[in-house]
């Protein structure tokens, strides 16, 4: 056992945080997020896909850097830390990522360089409404190769031009590949509660689509999907609650009241170590959760799960704290808080809520219940 | 970054489970979890957790991360890890050593002189002796520092007076730690000196304390003109803060890593079995939400501790960051008892092993629970800790550091 990253690992994280620290202060968020139509930052993005980052895991023969899902969550992270205005989370974590995993020789050749340089720009699309969309009960339909239905809110839907989605097939819930470009889509802005972080109502009207992987077994590869997109998006809210609790922590040690740094009562510094634990918990489920991803390990249904909730948590949890330590200066449009607040949510919804994975997390464990599989069983 | 084992750790986890199956019954993974917190232990269950520390020590599995020289195995904490995981699948007696063992050896190692460590830490990883803390006072428990108990020096000796209290297996102890004030002039954590003491020396009365769940685990301890030779200090004089923080920083990593109470498989077992409106509770959506949120605080405590662990074989000295197993573990070990109570529905309010679920487990686990969040640091003073050491925030403003011990009230109002 080992639970430390590797020195190249820590560079690329370090390398990370030195280029956001630069390009990515929270300026650039509340740039997008004021702006009437940005879906973005364009040079935040290009930068990222410039460091390598959007092709981070995707094979060098197409277009990618070829590194491992390590360094991936380490960049999400840092991510998550910057509050950075880009779809990285949909386009890298959730499209690239199925495409990796179910897409053919040619599709792959298609989209995976254009998804590593940052010219295509990618989304996964499930929700269909209000509630939990699961696979089996969408009611886009995809047939002879046309999509048909509406899907709401899409992730990222404003910024992005190709789309995985979850239709129904002839047999079964399928993942559809589609080109936003085509002929047959109409796409509505939503407000979104984080407007750096955009969303949209996408129509299909048998606009054409490809499908991606076989034909059965959907609801599956959706699951298995959104396991593997669960860890990476998992850390970027690691980052964000990290960063949320740091900048707390510093505005407590500088705001004096009755004669103190507020940072100096109890009644504050027992908030910071019950929310220092949750984040700390969460830490710890991300890294047996990463260690999974990136090894195969049949750990990974687990651990996705539980990473997943207790990272919303700890993500949604810091941005409330924040608000709250912050006092009335926190529930000003002036002051970052609400920055994290939102993005804090919009993660926290973009996959599925964390009493949904809590629940499957249940599931999941009563179905191997006593195997005595893995050593850290308890 | 990888949570398998080492092809080094693997052949250790071959070569132990060999040797405990040559030694012991493989524990039924079905059986339910002993109530380590009963502490009803009989002198025949005292006597057979000695043989088998002494059998481990023969063979080379006692006290795995102590040097040789002191009787350990020289090994690394994360072996220690793996022996831990494969020793819980045998049937063996009761740990009895947390506090030697996980404590008071690694003190007399940071402080204590060659002579010392030479006379006591041999003995104390065979086992036939066991040793107890004496730190708390009844008017010194969160304010360690306020002890009172005096130390005042008689020629080659010292002589003790006072109380302590909340002593872990005092009664069967052979030897005891002890931190006194021995300068009531000097500041608070200025005057304070800490000794080796012998349990049997003349003018120590033992007194069992009975607890809310009718165990016996802690006593009060009574010191009159108890002469403690000058050999028997462990640090300087007026140092005893000092070594006093070195083991209670080993305390919180051991209470940490050893977790809270009660298996999270248990319950998940219990909720199958109970029954609620008309269906097994655990398809009761309520009930899967408090089973997820266990878990995952569970795991996030496993693997918390395991990262201290892997830094801590590293070679850093045990910090601040240990807290925090106990601060989360304690609370969510009556929580989880509570929610198990619950699930029982009118059984739950019931404490008898023959018709209560599980034999009672979790009826004595919610009586155990509230001593885990007391004892070695409150929730509260971890939460103090953890805001103070890990995140640096300013301590709390005092009225006792500067002036001498003799001038500060301490205690209740009588």
């Amino acid at each position: 056992m080992n639970l430390e990253f590797s020195e190249d690992q820590q560079f690329v994280q370090q390398t990370a945080r030195d280029f956001l620290t630069k390009h990515a202060g929270l300026d650039i968020c509340r740039g997008v997020l004021e702006s009437a139509d940005a879906a973005l930052d364009p040079a935040l993005w290009k930068g990222a896909a410039e460091m390598g980052w959007l092709g981070a895991v995707i094979p060098e023969e197409h277009g990618g850097a070829g590194l491992g899902y390590l360094e991936l969550v380490l960049i999400a992270e840092e991510i998550g830390r910057s509050l950075a205005p880009i779809p990285f989370s949909s386009s890298v974590a959730l499209c690239t990522e199925a495409i990796l995993a179910y897409g053919s020789d040619a599709q792959k050749q298609q989209w995976l360089p254009r998804l590593a340089a940052g010219d295509a720009i990618g989304t996964f699309a499930l929700a269909e409404g209000p509630g939990e969309t699961d696979a089996d009960s969408v009611t886009v339909r995809f047939a002879d190769g046309k999509l048909r239905g509406t899907k709401l809110p899409v992730l990222d839907g404003e910024a992005v031009g190709v789309a995985v989605v979850v239709a129904q097939g002839e047999r079964g819930p399928v993942l559809a590949l589609v080109d936003l470009g085509a002929a047959g889509v109409t796409r509505t802005r939503i407000t979104s509660f984080d407007p750096s972080r955009s969303l949209a109502k996408i129509e299909f009207e048998d606009t054409p689509a490809e499908r991606l992987g076989a034909a059965d077994g959907g609801a599956e590869r959706v699951a298995a999907l959104l396991d593997r997109a669960a860890v990476v998006i998992g850390f970027e809210q690691l980052g964000g609650a990290t960063r949320a609790m740091e900048l707390t922590r510093e505005f407590a040690l500088g705001r004096y009241a009755f004669g103190r740094p507020i940072a100096s009562f109890q009644a504050i510094k027992h908030r910071f170590a019950d929310l220092y634990a949750k984040i700390e918990i969460a830490r710890s489920n991300g890294y047996y959760a990463a260690w999974a991803l990136s090894s195969g390990s049949d750990e990974l249904p687990l651990a996705a799960c539980s990473f997943r909730a207790a990272a919303s948590d700890a993500f949604e949890t810091a941005a409330q704290e924040m608000i709250q330590i912050y006092g009335g200066v926190g529930f000003t449009w002036e002051y970052d808080c609400h920055l994290f607040y939102r993005r804090a949510r919009w993660l926290a919804a973009s996959i599925g809520s964390a009493s949904a994975w809590r629940d499957m997390l249940v599931t999941r464990l009563v179905a191997r219940q006593g195997d005595g599989s893995s050593p850290h069983d308890d | 970054m990888d949570f398998n084992d080492t092809p080094q750790e693997a052949a250790f986890r071959t070569k132990a489970r060999a040797w405990l199956a040559q030694h012991v019954k493989p524990r039924d993974p079905d059986a339910i979890a002993a109530n380590v917190l009963g502490e009803r232990e009989s002198a025949e269950v005292i006597q057979q957790a000695k043989d088998w520390q002494t059998l481990k020590f023969d063979e080379g599995w006692a006290c795995l991360t102590w040097p040789k020289e002191y009787g350990g195995q020289g090994l690394g904490r994360l072996e220690a890890v793996v022996w831990g995981q494969e020793e819980a699948r045998f049937d063996t007696p009761p740990n009895i050593y947390s506090i030697g063992h996980g404590m008071l050896g690694p003190t007399i190692m940071a402080h204590g002189s060659d002579e010392q460590k030479a006379k006591y830490l041999r003995d104390m990883a065979r086992g036939q002796v066991v040793w107890c803390q004496l730190f708390s006072e009844p008017d010194a428990g969160s304010d360690l520092a306020g002890l009172r108990t005096s130390a005042v020096r008689d020629g080659s000796d010292w002589v003790l007076n006072g109380q302590k209290i909340w002593s872990t297996g005092a009664h069967f102890s052979d030897w005891g730690m002890i931190v006194t004030r021995s300068d009531p002039n000097a500041a608070k954590h200025a005057g304070l000196t800490y000794f080796i003491v012998d349990m049997r020396a003349k003018g120590i009365e033992i007194r069992p304390i009975k607890q809310i769940n009718g165990g016996q685990g802690f006593n009060e301890v009574f010191f009159s003109d108890v002469r403690v030779p000058d050999a028997n200090r462990l640090g300087g004089v007026g140092d005893g803060w000092r070594v006093a923080i070195t083991t209670l920083m080993n305390e919180r990593v051991a209470i940490g890593a050893g977790g809270g109470a009660g298996r999270f498989r248990d319950l998940l077992k219990l909720a199958q079995q109970a029954r609620r409106n008309g269906r097994p509770a655990i398809e009761d959506s309520a009930v899967r939400q408090k089973l997820a949120d266990f878990y995952i605080k569970s795991k996030g405590l496993q693997f918390t501790s395991y990262r201290t662990l892997s830094a801590l074989s590293r070679g850093a000295t045990p910090g601040p960051e240990g807290s925090i197993g106990k601060a989360i573990g304690a609370p969510m070990g009556q929580e989880m008892a509570h929610f198990a109570l619950e699930l029982q529905g009118a059984m739950g309010g019931a404490d008898d092993g023959g018709v209560v679920p599980q034999e009672a487990l979790w009826q004595g686990m919610y009586l155990g629970t509230p001593g885990l969040r007391i004892a070695g640091g409150t929730d509260e003073i971890l939460k103090n800790i953890i805001a103070e050491r890990v995140l640096r925030l300013p301590p709390e403003i005092r009225v006792d550091k500067d002036k001498p011990f003799r001038e500060i009230p301490t205690g209740s109002v009588k």
